[in-house]
Protein backbone atom coordinates (compact mmCIF):
# COMPACT_ATOMS: atom_id res chain seq x y z
CA UNK A 1 0.00 0.00 0.00
CA UNK A 2 2.92 2.49 0.54
CA UNK A 3 4.82 4.08 -2.25
CA UNK A 4 8.12 4.49 -1.25
CA UNK A 5 11.13 5.71 -4.09
CA UNK A 6 14.77 7.18 -3.85
CA UNK A 7 15.25 9.37 -6.67
CA UNK A 8 17.79 11.99 -7.60
CA UNK A 9 15.12 14.30 -8.96
CA UNK A 10 13.02 16.62 -7.19
CA UNK A 11 9.49 15.44 -5.84
CA UNK A 12 6.11 17.36 -6.23
CA UNK A 13 3.90 17.12 -2.65
CA UNK A 14 0.97 18.38 -4.30
CA UNK A 15 0.65 15.70 -6.84
CA UNK A 16 1.72 13.22 -4.17
CA UNK A 17 -0.84 14.59 -2.17
CA UNK A 18 -3.56 14.29 -4.71
CA UNK A 19 -2.67 10.53 -5.55
CA UNK A 20 -2.93 9.89 -1.84
CA UNK A 21 -6.64 11.41 -1.61
CA UNK A 22 -8.24 10.51 -5.56
CA UNK A 23 -11.18 8.94 -5.22
CA UNK A 24 -11.00 7.97 -1.60
CA UNK A 25 -14.21 9.36 0.74
CA UNK A 26 -12.81 7.57 3.67
CA UNK A 27 -9.38 9.63 4.69
CA UNK A 28 -10.43 12.10 7.63
CA UNK A 29 -6.71 13.64 7.60
CA UNK A 30 -3.27 13.94 6.36
CA UNK A 31 -0.53 14.31 7.81
CA UNK A 32 2.54 16.08 5.94
CA UNK A 33 6.05 16.19 6.05
CA UNK A 34 8.74 17.53 4.10
CA UNK A 35 12.66 17.85 5.61
CA UNK A 36 14.14 20.54 3.49
CA UNK A 37 18.59 21.64 3.19
CA UNK A 38 18.83 24.18 5.81
CA UNK A 39 21.18 27.00 4.66
CA UNK A 40 23.42 29.15 6.90
CA UNK A 41 27.08 28.01 6.95
CA UNK A 42 25.77 25.25 4.41
CA UNK A 43 26.43 25.96 0.56
CA UNK A 44 25.35 22.03 -0.65
CA UNK A 45 24.43 19.05 0.84
CA UNK A 46 24.94 15.59 -0.87
CA UNK A 47 23.38 12.59 0.33
CA UNK A 48 24.79 9.27 -0.91
CA UNK A 49 22.76 6.18 -0.08
CA UNK A 50 23.01 1.90 -0.24
CA UNK A 51 20.98 1.74 -3.24
CA UNK A 52 20.82 -2.57 -2.60
CA UNK A 53 19.51 -1.44 0.81
CA UNK A 54 17.70 1.75 0.86
CA UNK A 55 14.49 0.83 -0.83
CA UNK A 56 14.10 -2.10 1.50
CA UNK A 57 14.74 -0.38 4.50
CA UNK A 58 12.04 2.45 3.54
CA UNK A 59 9.41 -0.02 2.49
CA UNK A 60 10.08 -1.91 6.42
CA UNK A 61 9.58 1.55 7.90
CA UNK A 62 6.59 2.18 6.24
CA UNK A 63 5.23 -1.45 7.43
CA UNK A 64 6.14 -0.70 10.78
CA UNK A 65 3.48 2.59 10.09
CA UNK A 66 0.99 0.45 9.09
CA UNK A 67 1.39 -2.29 11.52
CA UNK A 68 1.00 0.51 14.31
CA UNK A 69 -1.58 2.81 13.30
CA UNK A 70 -4.79 2.55 10.96
CA UNK A 71 -3.69 3.78 7.78
CA UNK A 72 -5.36 4.43 4.21
CA UNK A 73 -2.48 5.04 2.54
CA UNK A 74 1.19 6.54 3.16
CA UNK A 75 4.00 7.72 0.72
CA UNK A 76 7.70 8.79 1.14
CA UNK A 77 9.72 9.85 -1.17
CA UNK A 78 14.08 10.21 -0.35
CA UNK A 79 15.78 12.38 -2.51
CA UNK A 80 19.89 11.69 -3.19
CA UNK A 81 22.41 13.34 -4.85
CA UNK A 82 23.66 17.09 -4.51
CA UNK A 83 20.97 19.47 -2.76
CA UNK A 84 20.99 23.26 -2.34
CA UNK A 85 19.79 25.21 0.60
CA UNK A 86 16.04 25.09 0.80
CA UNK A 87 16.14 21.94 -1.47
CA UNK A 88 13.62 19.61 -0.96
CA UNK A 89 15.29 16.15 0.60
CA UNK A 90 12.02 13.87 1.70
CA UNK A 91 8.77 14.37 1.75
CA UNK A 92 6.61 11.73 3.90
CA UNK A 93 2.84 11.77 4.04
CA UNK A 94 0.19 9.69 5.92
CA UNK A 95 -3.97 9.01 5.47
CA UNK A 96 -5.67 7.59 7.70
CA UNK A 97 -9.71 7.82 9.35
CA UNK A 98 -8.52 10.24 12.22
CA UNK A 99 -5.86 13.07 12.45
CA UNK A 100 -4.30 11.76 15.01
CA UNK A 101 -3.01 8.55 13.70
CA UNK A 102 -1.99 10.63 10.18
CA UNK A 103 0.41 12.85 11.91
CA UNK A 104 1.56 10.09 14.58
CA UNK A 105 2.47 8.35 11.73
CA UNK A 106 3.85 10.83 10.19
CA UNK A 107 6.31 11.85 13.01
CA UNK A 108 7.22 8.38 13.11
CA UNK A 109 8.76 7.96 9.54
CA UNK A 110 10.64 10.81 9.52
CA UNK A 111 11.44 9.90 13.32
CA UNK A 112 12.40 6.19 12.26
CA UNK A 113 14.18 7.32 8.22
CA UNK A 114 16.51 9.28 10.31
CA UNK A 115 17.89 6.77 11.90
CA UNK A 116 17.33 3.64 9.93
CA UNK A 117 17.50 4.40 6.32
CA UNK A 118 20.85 4.13 4.71
CA UNK A 119 21.67 7.84 3.70
CA UNK A 120 24.75 9.77 4.17
CA UNK A 121 24.91 13.86 4.28
CA UNK A 122 27.91 15.46 3.41
CA UNK A 123 27.86 18.99 4.05
CA UNK A 124 30.15 21.96 1.94
CA UNK A 125 30.37 24.98 3.70
CA UNK A 126 31.03 28.87 2.85
CA UNK A 127 34.84 27.94 3.59
CA UNK A 128 35.33 25.33 0.73
CA UNK A 129 35.73 22.80 3.39
CA UNK A 130 33.02 19.68 3.36
CA UNK A 131 32.30 17.40 6.37
CA UNK A 132 30.47 14.53 6.95
CA UNK A 133 26.92 15.20 9.20
CA UNK A 134 27.31 13.35 12.51
CA UNK A 135 24.74 11.53 13.55
CA UNK A 136 22.89 13.17 16.91
CA UNK A 137 21.50 11.47 20.01
CA UNK A 138 18.99 13.52 19.67
CA UNK A 139 17.68 11.56 17.05
CA UNK A 140 18.39 7.96 18.42
CA UNK A 141 15.70 9.14 21.36
CA UNK A 142 13.04 10.55 19.00
CA UNK A 143 12.73 7.51 16.99
CA UNK A 144 12.87 5.51 20.51
CA UNK A 145 10.05 7.05 21.89
CA UNK A 146 7.81 5.64 19.54
CA UNK B 1 32.37 -12.16 -0.20
CA UNK B 2 31.71 -8.56 -1.23
CA UNK B 3 32.22 -5.87 0.88
CA UNK B 4 31.04 -2.52 0.82
CA UNK B 5 31.79 1.07 2.31
CA UNK B 6 29.63 4.30 2.33
CA UNK B 7 30.66 7.65 3.10
CA UNK B 8 33.87 8.40 5.54
CA UNK B 9 34.57 4.96 5.74
CA UNK B 10 34.64 4.59 1.95
CA UNK B 11 37.05 7.61 2.18
CA UNK B 12 39.10 6.04 4.58
CA UNK B 13 38.96 2.54 3.05
CA UNK B 14 40.22 4.37 -0.30
CA UNK B 15 37.45 2.08 -2.28
CA UNK B 16 33.52 1.66 -1.89
CA UNK B 17 33.98 -1.78 -2.79
CA UNK B 18 35.93 -5.22 -3.11
CA UNK B 19 35.59 -8.78 -3.15
CA UNK B 20 37.07 -10.87 -0.54
CA UNK B 21 37.69 -14.77 0.40
CA UNK B 22 36.38 -15.05 3.97
CA UNK B 23 39.66 -15.12 6.11
CA UNK B 24 39.95 -18.38 7.75
CA UNK B 25 38.82 -18.25 11.24
CA UNK B 26 36.27 -15.38 10.82
CA UNK B 27 32.66 -15.86 11.17
CA UNK B 28 31.49 -12.67 12.88
CA UNK B 29 30.95 -9.25 11.58
CA UNK B 30 32.43 -7.73 14.58
CA UNK B 31 35.79 -10.02 13.76
CA UNK B 32 35.48 -8.97 10.11
CA UNK B 33 35.40 -5.85 11.09
CA UNK B 34 38.93 -6.63 13.84
CA UNK B 35 40.46 -8.32 10.77
CA UNK B 36 39.88 -5.17 8.32
CA UNK B 37 41.21 -3.00 10.95
CA UNK B 38 44.79 -5.12 11.13
CA UNK B 39 44.86 -5.97 7.30
CA UNK B 40 46.45 -2.40 6.29
CA UNK B 41 46.50 1.55 7.23
CA UNK B 42 43.13 2.00 5.52
CA UNK B 43 41.80 -0.31 7.70
CA UNK B 44 43.01 1.26 10.89
CA UNK B 45 42.11 4.28 10.24
CA UNK B 46 38.68 3.07 8.90
CA UNK B 47 38.06 0.64 11.80
CA UNK B 48 39.93 3.42 14.52
CA UNK B 49 36.75 3.54 16.71
CA UNK B 50 34.85 0.36 16.24
CA UNK B 51 31.80 1.74 18.12
CA UNK B 52 31.02 3.78 15.76
CA UNK B 53 31.10 2.03 12.70
CA UNK B 54 27.79 0.06 11.62
CA UNK B 55 27.31 -2.58 9.30
CA UNK B 56 24.80 -4.49 7.39
CA UNK B 57 24.55 -7.91 5.99
CA UNK B 58 22.96 -8.97 2.55
CA UNK B 59 21.20 -5.52 2.90
CA UNK B 60 20.24 -6.10 5.92
CA UNK B 61 21.53 -4.42 9.88
CA UNK B 62 23.81 -6.44 11.61
CA UNK B 63 25.24 -6.38 14.92
CA UNK B 64 29.36 -7.12 15.55
CA UNK B 65 27.78 -10.55 17.08
CA UNK B 66 26.04 -11.56 13.55
CA UNK B 67 27.42 -14.73 11.52
CA UNK B 68 29.00 -13.67 8.05
CA UNK B 69 29.17 -16.29 5.19
CA UNK B 70 31.57 -16.44 1.93
CA UNK B 71 29.17 -15.41 -0.46
CA UNK B 72 27.62 -12.63 1.73
CA UNK B 73 27.30 -8.65 0.96
CA UNK B 74 28.99 -6.88 4.28
CA UNK B 75 28.43 -3.47 4.55
CA UNK B 76 30.39 -0.82 6.78
CA UNK B 77 29.03 2.99 7.23
CA UNK B 78 28.91 5.81 9.84
CA UNK B 79 26.12 5.56 11.77
CA UNK B 80 23.13 7.33 9.37
CA UNK B 81 22.03 10.72 8.61
CA UNK B 82 19.01 10.76 6.27
CA UNK B 83 16.01 12.33 6.85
Amino acid sequence: MATVRVQAEPFDPGAEVAALLAGRTDVGGLGCFIGTVRGGDTVAMTLEHYPGMTLRALQAIAQQAEAQWELLGCTVIHRHGRLLPGDPIVLVLATSPHRQAALDATAFLIDWLKTRAPFWKQEERADGTAAWVDARASDDAAAARW
Amino acid sequence: MKLLYFAWMRERMGRAEEDLALPPGIATVGALADWLRGRDAAGAAAFAQPGVVRAAVNQEFAQPSDPVHDGDEVAFFPPVTGG
